[in-house]
């Protein structure tokens, strides 16, 4: 192979991932802060129990730090490290709900977070060549929705306030809808990958709107009628507007046609509002959107318990543990009900006030922002879409729960990406997590050598 | 496709852009009205959650505690009243749902602690939970427990301030209320017929009879107007605007000078002096004792009332908005006056002319017992000079000694007061047409004690219902 001498705007391995060193040192040191406010709070004294609990945390991502440093030397600097910082606001935030619960939740979230990274470790050695995911699209599709339909089968599903988002098998509970947006976000990228100059190519103009072909655009309908499908099925309004969202972006994205996202958009409105008026669970949601005042101590009561806990926090908030979540006396849903899952953005915010909620909404779209430049540095169409469409669902995740919590939107039970509490969100995302860094990791190679490589680990 | 997706991206900043701002909307710019919402209980509990102070009465009897319930996070108070209605006024109640009434919602920053919030950074990151602090004040239960024991359950009040600190020693209003009911009769309380959850020493402004003839003898004197050996002729009878002013029992006085006059309670005398004195005069000295105007006193001033001239839109009307000045003087027309506001006259005298502002608080202090703050007497007003002010009371002496107050006198101790009798016709007082008052001091050489009492729908007089009380009152108050 013929090797140029790197231009001044080729990033350099090394500086890459000292950068992320750099970076997890002060996510250690935030996380052995935070968890010291909490002991503060509860115990009135400070154990060294938070600074073991620190140094536990970052000896996990030092090892993960390392691992990347071997398996993916070019990968993207931070976006790692912003993830920890995520799933380290979200840990002190659960471990600061344990006392008041009376429950180990932080500890099982910590696990998770360590699964998570193995996780990680296993993709990442799995896919050094995630070309191959191509190859499997449609089995992959078929993964996906039947992860979808299986909240809905019988002895396995579980029901979630009139929502299908769970399945249970024995002690354990899983939310297959976290992986089954990777799914088909890999779907979609390929897909589109292939079809993307056809749809366009393709497409005439009728009565003054630009339409795709028919042919190709089957599996688009597909998409939708998956979308509308979990709408009438699992009744979720926010997960089908999540996957809905990012097929939208994704088709833009591949084809440039705006006219595509109207027709996209006006069919998603068109359905969601078929949906509305016959699914009694859904209507009931966007109701309570619309005026969660209405039904105060029903419906309502998670919206504007949400709304309350944030009144309470004001500009700085109201500080560690000071929030209140449980009602004293009462063993009912309490003052904030779903707090380490649905409400954890309401309870950041009623405890850390609107600083502490904007600088959790800048993270996300810090993360964003690396995945998206991922995207842009990428050099083929597969790579390209599949870094937008991952990033596009994380994103568009957050967007979903935090709108649902502050009444943007309604109110739904999507979970905040590494922040709630939740083994499968914490998997899923750090399967995100590696494929949005095996793509980064192709990509600056090819960037710094100024050409095409050949698959990650062989570099040496 | 890279420019898509930088476009793609400004959509998502936009969109976390709108969650930031409807973050805002509900921490900051929607925050009070999100916490006013009765759907908002964290409000209530967080308030259930601060210890509050304790109040205690000059002896250190407790009048108010706050009593814990729960432990931990979800430990919450409820305010317990072990006297029961013995203080229900002037002290109120403090409750979360019913929310609190007088010295309780005057003196509420000091009882929650409100304002020692924030006082170290310190305190803010050990995180230490805002404790109340304690107020303890001058009021004192034997006197509250005679006053409540001579009105005998007659509707009526109480008011005994020290005159040379405006400390106020009791303030007792008959039907009283038990501030414990209060959670659970709220809304029967509301609907009494006996409105016993209204402080009658400071809420209700009674025609005060012949006790104001203090006032306009303090502005005849004081002014210069006349001294206390000048004569006016006192008859039997007067016509006034075309109605007839006369005596109580008719008799006519002849020559007399104003001790004479106050002695017998002349009503000629009075309403012949209130003309030589003039609106303007009278109203000075209305203003320097305090009326029209809200009192100053540590209780809120929705909850009480003004003294003064009442037209019809209940505004106190001034000098040269038409007022009856020969009845006025009397203490007739549309003259009301609080009982509070009537012991403050006393107390001015009493205190050689100088009204001191009255205060039910004493001293507070922190939950560790230290004393924070202690109340500085501070006077309101120099009404009179203490030439007048003696002259007065050498008068005030000869209304307990020989006229019509020596229902007031006590033994060993000389007693200087005015009786009052203002005939209202009330309906709810069934025929009962007197509001009976005695005002005074005592000891009439050294003053102690002023104290205002008053009887509502009684048959009796001033000087037989009243008198009896204020001396009870002011027997505890010195003897004790």
């Amino acid at each position: 192979m013929e090797v140029r001498a790197a231009g001044g705007s080729a990033p350099r391995r090394g500086s890459a991932r000292n950068r992320e060193l750099l970076a997890l040192i002060p996510v250690a040191l935030l996380l052995t802060i935070g968890f010291a406010a909490v002991f503060a709070q509860n115990d009135s004294q400070l154990g060294n129990l938070s600074l073991s609990y620190g140094l536990y945390f970052l000896a996990v991502c030092l090892a993960t730090h390392i691992y990347i440093r071997i398996r993916l030397p070019d990968a993207d600097p931070y976006l790692f490290p912003l993830m920890a910082l995520l799933t380290a606001i979200g840990l002190v935030m659960i471990y600061r709900l344990d006392a008041e619960l009376a429950r180990d939740l932080a500890r099982d979230q910590a696990n998770w977070f360590v699964l998570g990274l193995v996780l990680f470790a296993v993709v990442v050695h799995v896919l050094r060549d995630y070309s191959v995911l191509e190859r499997y699209r449609y089995t992959i599709a078929l993964t996906g929705i039947g992860l979808l339909l299986a909240p809905r089968l019988p002895f396995l599903g579980e029901q979630v306030n009139g929502a299908y988002l769970g399945i249970r098998i024995g002690p354990v509970g899983f939310q297959p809808v976290e992986l089954a947006k990777l799914c088909i976000v890999v779907f979609l990228a390929s897909y589109l990958r292939e079809h993307r100059e056809l749809l366009v190519v393709g497409a005439r103009r009728i009565l003054g709107v630009t339409l795709p072909p028919l042919k190709h655009f089957g599996p688009l309908l597909v998409v939708w009628g998956a979308s509308m499908f979990m709408l009438i099925f699992i009744r979720d309004l926010g997960s089908s507007l999540m996957f809905f969202a990012a097929f939208l972006a994704l088709l833009y994205v591949a084809t440039g046609r705006l006219s595509f996202i109207t027709i996209g958009l006006a069919m998603f409105m068109a359905g969601a509002w078929v949906v509305y008026s016959t699914v009694s669970h859904v209507a009931d949601r966007v109701d309570i959107w619309l005026d969660p005042y209405q039904d105060p101590s029903g419906a309502g009561y998670q919206v504007l318990q949400s709304m309350f806990a944030q009144a309470d926090g004001g500009l700085l908030g109201e500080g560690f543990a000071r929030s209140m979540v449980v009602i004293p006396g009462s063993s009912g849903d309490g003052f904030l009900p779903a707090a380490h899952t649905d409400l954890i953005y309401s309870l950041i915010v009623s405890e850390l006030g609107l600083y502490g909620g904007a600088a959790v909404i800048c993270i996300y779209l810090l993360v964003a922002a690396r995945g998206f430049k991922i995207a842009m540095m990428a050099n083929d169409g597969f790579s390209k879409l599949l870094a937008t469409g991952l990033t596009t669902v994380f994103a568009f995740q957050a967007f979903v729960i935090i709108g649902g919590v502050t009444r943007v939107i309604p109110l739904t039970g999507v979970t905040l990406p590494l922040v709630s509490y939740g083994g499968s969100s914490i998997l899923a995302n750090f399967i995100l997590l590696a494929l949005l860094l095996l793509v980064s990791d192709r990509a600056r190679r090819e960037a710094r050598r100024g050409g095409p490589a050949p698959p990650a680990g062989v570099w040496s | 496709m890279n420019a898509r997706i930088v476009r793609l991206f400004g959509f998502i900043a936009i969109s976390f852009a709108v969650l930031v701002g409807f973050t805002s909307q509900w921490t900051v710019f929607g925050a009070e009205d999100l916490k006013q919402q009765s759907a908002n209980k964290r409000p209530l509990f967080k308030a259930q959650q601060i210890k509050r102070g304790r109040i205690t009465a000059a002896d250190g009897t407790l009048i108010a505690r706050s009593v814990g319930t729960g432990q931990g996070a979800s430990r919450q108070y409820v305010r317990e009243y072990p006297l029961g209605g013995l203080f229900g006024h002037p002290v109120g109640y403090n409750f979360v749902e019913q929310g609190n009434s007088e010295f309780e919602q005057f003196h509420n920053d000091e009882l929650t602690g409100e304002d020692s919030e924030f006082t170290t950074l310190f305190d803010e990151l050990r995180g230490r939970k805002q404790v109340g602090r304690n107020v303890s004040t001058s009021l004192d239960p034997t006197a509250q427990q005679t006053a409540f024991d001579l009105l005998a359950g007659r509707p009526g009040a109480v008011v005994a301030i020290e005159p040379d600190t405006g400390r106020v020693r009791a303030m007792a209003s008959q039907p009283p209320y038990d501030p414990n009911l209060i959670p659970e009769q709220l809304s029967e309380l509301n609907a009494d017929p006996g409105s016993s959850l209204v402080n009658r020493a400071t809420q209700s402004p009674y025609p005060p009879g012949s006790t104001f003839k203090l006032v306009t003898a303090t502005a005849a004197l004081d002014s210069g107007n006349i001294d206390p050996d000048t004569l006016i002729d006192a008859p039997a009878s007067l016509t006034v605007q075309g109605q007839p002013l006369a005596n109580s029992g008719g008799s006519a006085f002849g020559e007399i000078n104003v001790t004479t006059a106050l002695t017998n309670s002349v009503n000629t005398f009075f309403a012949k002096l209130g003309r030589r004195v003039g609106e303007e005069t009278l109203y000075e000295y209305m203003d320097r004792f305090g009326f029209n105007s809200k009192p100053d006193i540590d209780l809120p001033s929705t909850q009480l009332a003004t003294s003064g001239v009442f037209g019809p839109d209940r505004r106190p009307l001034r000098a040269d908005e038409g007022v009856d000045i020969s009845r006025i003087a009397i203490g007739q027309e549309r003259l009301l006056t609080t009982p509070l506001q009537m012991a403050e006259v006393v107390a001015t005298i009493a205190n050689d002319g100088d009204l001191m502002k009255p205060r039910i608080w004493d001293t507070v202090s922190d939950v560790d017992g230290r004393t924070v703050d202690t109340m500085e007497p501070s006077r309101q007003s120099e009404v009179m000079s203490e030439e007048t002010a003696s002259q007065l009371t050498e008068a005030m002496r000869a209304v307990v000694d020989e006229g019509t107050g020596t229902a007031a006198a006590l033994s060993g101790i000389d007693v200087a007061g005015k009786t009052g009798t203002a005939e209202v016709m009330r309906e709810e007082c069934a025929g009962l047409p007197n509001q009976a008052w005695f005002v005074g001091f005592a000891p009439a050489d050294d003053p102690q004690i002023a104290v205002a009492a008053t009887v509502e729908c009684t048959d009796g007089q001033g000087g037989t219902v009243a008198a009896p009380i204020a001396a009870g009152v002011m027997q505890t108050l010195i003897g004790g």
